[in-house]
């Protein structure tokens, strides 16, 4: 460094360099730890502006939301069973026996300011998390995006929505009110269910039989602290895959097998993703301030021997309810053993199955197509009609359980038998699948076929050749249905102001 | 992250009026003064929240500036995003994420010929090494599980109902003859068990009134219902719910259409 002494404004900024105390910074931190051109090549990270990129981050997004407002949950929530006489401001239940579980729950709600927006923040927030998995993994499903190279984060989005649900029930669970304690005794019948280990499984999760102590500490530390962490590690792993593998794209102009067409992370999609972080986040907080749900203190303390009437669990376990619900009273007994399988086929087998699809489906998929190529490009669902097809039935399949979770509340409403509508439900899942398919491959091909399908349709040019044939020839594409855009052009490491016209150095005035 | 054989991004630079740093939106002026609007509205929104949660307002209010806040700063960072940013597109290069033919043989090559092959010249090691972790893997489950709770032996298969029981409803009340209308249905336990876990989870039973006479159900039950009582377990063996829907107490035809 030179020995003189910085005095002026001036002289200190060009000491500074060109780009002032954040470039300073920026250069402290690359003397360190060597960020400069592997932080701007993240900075350069290309994301495509396709709105169905956008739905994993709904995904990502409500779980932070999830985490935030679970930690605020975990300073009042009490995870003990132990009986205590309610005293509080709400009136119907104060002198009642409860559980602290419960009694706590009651009381953050009511006492603890904010507690129950963010009770029912939490909530909702997971309604939407679960929501945001299932559609964002059926966008990876129609569009292809789950093949070579990317069966590995297909399996780890898989396991993150297993994880998401199971988590969904334990927290669901922990209130100790009537309607998740029902939950609770389900599951411990599900566990029982299984052959062989099952009685062992159960009587080792809930410490016994059911109820016990155990199970509400033991699905409190499950719930807050074991399956966070792992679903933590995997969307780290999950993003990290992502980065390394880069986006997918769909086929376009300018859009090749070799590069990806879009916004670069800084600063373009930084600032719309914050942006949708805080809308998603907001959303959430309005659905807590508006939208009532799970109001445990009218569903009352659990209680083995009480149940209610329109007990459904949230969304994403009404396929499994539905399918308990519908499932024919079979069961197998001798030996000594008794083996349900009206529980063990529905809720053991049929989830097993469907999962294990799910995490088969690439290599499946490889193995019929015989296609081991690399694709960066999506496919266009229309394009692939069986694929879609397939991903269609299995979704009217568990459109139609989760109809079924819902018998009572049907047959009570539409004023029908109860037994009408078990047995309706039954024929309506079977053939729901069946008829899905069909009707799915037959639009798929139909719209392979169509020109230009959804955009408007252009006049037919009827052109009469000199032999005298007739030919109908489609018209372009009206030019304000056609996307306009430039011709892409890699992200801009330096921005350079243009010369001006006559650049003749002036005398610079030096502050002093 | 930073990988040596990727190749390097050249730095490129686009000068300030190229098209493709414009904001896409037609007239930027306005765009910018519908963001500015929203973010003030977040920013009123928001600080709205700190002074509701100041004096404790109600949980609708505390949720709606808190949720206006972040949804009207979230629109307008959307937009400004979306509308005022450079609109592209930009492009990026995909390189394979394969390796040449070489670096995947020497992979191969450290992995099998470097070390398998130390491990094939010891079998017995190897053998040994597998086997002790393959038992220390199953032992380490037992703390796992078998900790955690009792075996369940024969468990599953009683109640606490004995013969002579006294039947009380769930305030410890004992029932009497007496005390049913015909038609009506209470849940009862064992005495002694009706404020415990295992009581209300394992022998709750219900008990109906059919009539004011002895009521035989089947050929050699004759003894089974008497003045009208009959008794049944109240779990049902699906899941093990409680069942408490009595038809009588009904809308008709709840069951069956008739």
């Amino acid at each position: 460094m030179s020995s003189e002494v910085i005095n002026t404004k001036r002289a200190k900024q060009e000491a500074a360099g060109p780009y002032g105390k954040v470039g300073h910074a920026l250069n402290e931190l690359d003397d360190r730890l060597g960020v400069a051109k592997g932080g701007r090549s993240f900075l350069d990270k290309i994301f495509p502006d396709h709105w169905s990129f956008m739905l994993g981050e709904i995904a990502l997004y409500s779980f932070l939301v999830l985490l935030v407002t679970g930690v605020f949950l975990t300073l009042y929530y009490v995870p003990s069973s132990a009986i205590v006489t309610y005293h509080g401001p709400y009136l119907p239940l104060v002198g009642q026996k409860v559980t602290q579980a419960y009694a706590s729950t009651v009381n953050l709600s009511f006492s603890v300011r904010a507690g129950l927006l963010m009770r029912q923040m939490h909530h909702w927030a997971c309604d939407i998390f679960v929501g945001a998995l299932v559609v964002h993994m059926a966008r990876i499903f129609f569009t292809g995006a789950f093949r070579k190279p990317r069966e590995l984060n297909w399996t780890i989005g898989v396991t993150l929505l297993t994880l998401a649900i199971a988590n969904g029930f334990l927290g669901y669970s922990l209130p100790d009110d009537l309607v998740s304690g029902t939950g609770i005794r389900i599951a411990y019948s599900i566990m029982l269910s299984i052959p062989l280990v099952g009685t062992y499984l159960a009587f080792f999760v809930f410490g016994g039989n059911f109820p016990g102590t155990a199970i509400i500490p033991r699905f409190f530390i499950l719930h807050v602290l074991i399956v966070p962490l792992v679903i933590l590690g995997l969307v780290g792993a999950h993003l990290a895959l992502l980065v390394r593998q880069k986006h997918t794209q769909f086929p376009g102009p300018g859009r090749e097998e070799n590069n990806v067409v879009g916004s670069p992370m800084f600063p373009v999609f930084m600032a719309k993703t914050t942006g949708y972080l805080f809308g998603v986040s907001g959303v959430i907080a309005l659905l807590g301030a508006f939208a009532q749900i799970n109001p445990i203190w009218q569903f009352g303390p659990y209680d083995a021997a009480r149940i209610s009437y329109a007990v459904q669990p949230d969304w994403y376990m009404g396929f499994l309810d539905g399918a308990l619900r519908i499932f024919p009273a079979w069961s197998f007994m001798g030996f000594g053993h008794t083996i349900p399988l009206e529980v063990t086929i529905p809720a053991v087998i049929f989830p097993g199955l469907l999962f294990g699809l799910a995490y088969a489906w690439p290599a499946l998929e490889r193995r019929v197509t015989g296609d081991h190529a690399i694709h960066h490009l999506l496919d266009r669902p229309s394009l692939r009609p069986k694929r879609t097809a397939a991903g269609v039935a299995v979704l009217a399949l568990l459109s139609a359980l989760f109809i079924a979770s819902s018998t009572d509340v049907i047959a009570n409403f539409f004023h029908i038998s109860l037994n009408t509508v078990l047995w309706a439900m039954r024929v309506i899942v079977i053939v729901s699948p069946f008829v899905a398919y069909p009707i799915t491959y037959k639009i798929c091909k139909e719209l392979q076929g169509v020109h230009g399908a959804g955009k408007r349709k252009t006049p037919n040019l009827v052109v009469r050749t000199d032999e005298g044939e007739y030919l109908a020839e489609p018209t372009p594409a009206y030019p304000e249905d056609v996307h306009q855009e430039l011709e892409p052009t890699p992200v801009p490491t330096f921005i350079e102001e243009p010369e001006p016209e006559s650049a003749a150095p002036g005398v610079r005035v030096v502050e002093r | 992250m930073s990988d040596e054989s990727r190749t390097p991004v050249a730095l490129a630079g686009l000068r300030a009026d190229d098209p493709h740093l414009e904001p896409s939106a037609r007239n930027p002026h306005v765009v910018e003064a519908v963001i500015a609007g929203l973010m003030v509205v977040g920013t009123l929104c928001t600080a709205g929240f700190g002074a509701a949660f100041w004096v404790n307002a109600k949980p609708w209010i505390l949720g709606a500036t808190l949720g206006g806040g972040l949804l009207f700063l979230g629109l307008g960072l959307i937009a400004w995003g979306k509308y005022l940013m450079p609109r592209g597109p930009f492009v990026e290069e995909r390189h394979p994420l394969a390796n040449d033919e070489a670096e995947r043989e020497g992979l191969a090559s450290v992995v099998m010929d470097r070390g398998a092959s130390v491990i094939k010249r010891r079998p017995l090691l190897g053998g040994l090494l597998g086997g002790g972790m393959g038992i220390f893997g199953i032992v380490a489950m037992f703390p796992l599980l078998r900790s955690l709770g009792p075996l369940p032996k024969g468990t599953l298969f009683h109640t606490d109902w004995r013969k002579g029981s006294y039947l009380v409803d769930q305030t410890g009340r004992r029932i009497h003859e007496g005390d049913l209308a015909v038609g009506s249905i209470v849940t009862v336990f064992p005495e002694g068990t009706e404020n415990t876990d295992r009581g209300q989870a394992v022998d709750q039973t219900v008990l109906i009134r059919l009539s004011n006479e002895n009521y035989v159900t089947q050929k050699g039950r004759a003894t089974w219902g008497p003045k009208g009582y009959v008794a049944y377990s109240k779990l049902c063996t699906h899941l093990g719910c409680p069942v408490g829907l009595y038809e009588q107490q009904l809308q008709p035809g709840f069951w069956e259409r008739s």
